[in-house]
């Protein structure tokens, strides 16, 4: 399928904890086509953020093929892994995890350390990403002087600034309340209809799952039924 | 932001913590630049460059005297301008304060040490007074001495011949120092040595040392082979060296000075490690999840490690610098303090083996948790596990 931003097919995935392996995910098969945004949703322990975490390239399937925006990524080494997250996908984690010691614009500054952009051009890009997410007022403050909000904005300006072509947001409302949470939504319903970025999305909230597209259930690592 | 900010940003995470880090590597540096300087100055061979002066003493021991008969073949030797001899008195002041007194003869020693000043008269009066002494400026001023005063003094190296050890003096000068240098070493006195060989019960004619004073600096080495030649194979071997190697001869009779700073050292860096490594340890594990987070913005293993390595090194850097630093002009001081008889030169030699000092302990604090660092897995750190 040409138009697929994530393939993932007959994925398995299993952890070995302690003395035990754990299969979570087993023969997975899903297509996410570019431009969209789908919710994950399934009881914990589903294999939700496992899925995620193949999909963002941030771990490897034990068997199965994953493809995003073109790419076999399961097949890529730790050192052109990371360098094809830098390049192609944003992520959102539930608790920002933003750096305490850079202020809100070295944070956003900090995947363009990646690349070679000038000194001028990465202050350029920060400017335009804090302004999409409607933080260019608090540039200076570091993460502690801001909101749970206002940190997830910079956390999204950060996954954006690279200019990725898929989002990836694990839980990205969980520590928010609800009016905080409906903006911070809004805003990746913005990114993705406005700005073209693919949105993965797990979330256990069926308000968020609301503002996705469509959303893919998953249990005991299968893939459930898909509804619009 | 440059990746070196970023390390920098990371190292204000705990003010405290850093600041007393830093403070620890400071002074690990400052006692390395002193001591390394020592080290070099007492692991140094004989250096002649520079000497204006040479003393001869007994092969053996500077402990053992030597005749005076040697003095007109010593002063025969071609390079060799002037020469005195002294011998150590043993003084003690009262109760038992040891006094740097040594006998010797007067002009003489007004000929070799032009650096003394005293007033004519009172080089005159030191030459014509049988029992005639002379006390530095520190020593008079310590004990409030007077020219005219009689100075009782004890040895406890030699007795008078009727068996007594308490000598007495009569003080005809006191003498400063030609410059400050010099005003430091103003700490000793010097008596008569025809009255001291006279009087004392242990064989005349002897001297403890002698000193030359050279007409070229240049030929130092070259005199000094001379002398030691001249001797060879005679009951009387000499051992001819700079007056700067000379006295730290007396430095040596405390043990084997080298042996005794590097295990200082070691003891001093081996804290320090466990000091340095137990901060950059520490301040790994509490942000394996950010660490987690740079990897998965795509800062491959090899970036992490590199900015763990980067903090313990600037760490290092830091703290090092300003301890060799602060050891430079203390070196000097100790220096003027000895009045040029401990010379601790801070120099090249020791900022050299500092920075490589400096990149050990970098290598050494750094590198566990750097490479702990970047082996993380960044699924199991995301998830605390």
């Amino acid at each position: 399928m040409g138009d697929a931003m994530v393939r993932v097919k007959d994925v398995h995935k299993s952890y070995v904890r302690g003395k035990q392996r754990v299969e979570v995910l087993h023969g997975l098969t899903l297509e996410v086509p570019k431009g969209d945004f789908v919710a994950l949703m399934g009881p914990s322990g589903s294999g939700k953020t496992t899925l995620l975490n193949l999909i963002g390239g941030l771990d490897g399937p034990t068997s199965g093929e994953v493809h995003v925006g073109g790419e076999r990524i399961d097949q890529l080494s730790g050192g052109r892994l990371a360098k094809w997250r830098a390049r192609n996908v944003g992520f959102v984690f539930q608790f920002y995890n933003l750096m305490p010691v850079l202020t809100a614009e070295r944070n956003v500054e900090l995947p363009l350390l990646l690349t070679g952009l000038s000194a001028a051009q990465r202050r350029k890009s920060v400017a335009v990403a804090l302004e999409v997410v409607g933080l260019s007022d608090r540039a200076r403050h570091k993460p502690k002087e801001l909101s749970g909000g206002q940190e997830q904005r910079v956390a999204i300006a950060r996954a954006l600034v690279s200019d990725p072509s898929i989002l990836i947001c694990d839980e990205p409302t969980g520590d928010l309340d609800r009016k905080t949470a409906d903006e911070i939504l809004g805003l990746l319903q913005v990114l993705n209809r406005e700005h073209g970025k693919t949105v993965v999305m797990v979330t256990h909230d069926p308000k968020a799952a609301e503002f996705a597209n469509r959303t893919l259930h998953l249990e005991k690592g299968q893939l459930l039924e898909q509804a619009a | 932001m440059t990746r070196t900010g970023f390390v920098l940003a990371n190292l204000g995470r705990r003010k405290t913590r850093t600041v007393l880090t830093l403070l620890s590597i400071v002074m690990a540096f400052l006692l390395f630049g002193l001591l390394q300087a020592v080290n070099v100055l007492f692991s140094a061979g004989a250096d002649f460059v520079g000497a204006t002066r040479l003393v001869t003493q007994a092969r053996v021991s500077f402990t053992q005297s030597l005749p005076l008969r040697l003095l007109p073949q010593i002063e025969s030797v071609p390079g060799v301008d002037k020469v005195m001899w002294s011998q150590w008195f043993g003084g003690v002041w009262q109760e038992n304060t040891q006094l740097i007194i040594q006998a010797t003869d007067p002009m003489r020693l007004h000929a070799v040490y032009p650096e003394l000043v005293m007033p004519d008269a009172q080089w005159k009066a030191f030459a014509e007074t049988r029992t005639g002494m002379i006390a530095g400026r520190l020593l008079a001023n310590q004990y409030g001495w007077k020219i005219g005063q009689k100075v009782p003094i004890g040895s406890n190296i030699f007795p008078q011949k009727d068996g007594s050890k308490a000598w007495i003096f009569d003080l005809v000068g006191i003498y400063d120092g030609k410059d400050e240098e010099w005003q430091r070493g103003t700490g000793g006195g010097w008596i008569n040595f025809g009255y001291f060989d006279e009087a004392n019960q242990f064989g005349a004619g002897r001297a403890g040392v002698y000193i030359i004073r050279l007409a070229n600096p240049d030929r130092a080495t070259e005199v000094a082979a001379t002398i030691d030649r001249m001797f060879e194979n005679s009951p009387d071997e000499t051992k001819t060296q700079a007056e700067k190697d000379f006295n730290l001869g007396f430095f040596k009779q405390i043990g084997d000075i080298g042996l005794i700073v590097r295990w200082i050292l070691f003891a001093v860096f081996f804290t320090l490690l466990l000091v340095v490594g137990n901060t950059i340890a520490q301040s790994v594990r509490e942000r394996i999840p950010e660490l987690a987070i740079l990897k998965t913005l795509g800062f491959s293993d090899r970036s992490v490690l590199g900015f763990v390595l980067a903090e313990a090194a600037a760490l290092c850097i830091i703290g090092g610098l300003l301890g060799l630093a602060v050891a430079t002009p203390l070196g000097v001081g100790i220096t003027k303090a000895t009045g040029g008889n401990l010379p601790v030169a801070v120099d090249g030699r020791v900022w050299l083996t500092g920075a490589v000092a400096i990149v050990l302990l970098s290598f050494a604090v750094g590198l566990l948790p750097a490479l702990r660092a970047a082996r993380l897995t960044i699924v199991d750190a995301l998830a605390g596990r």
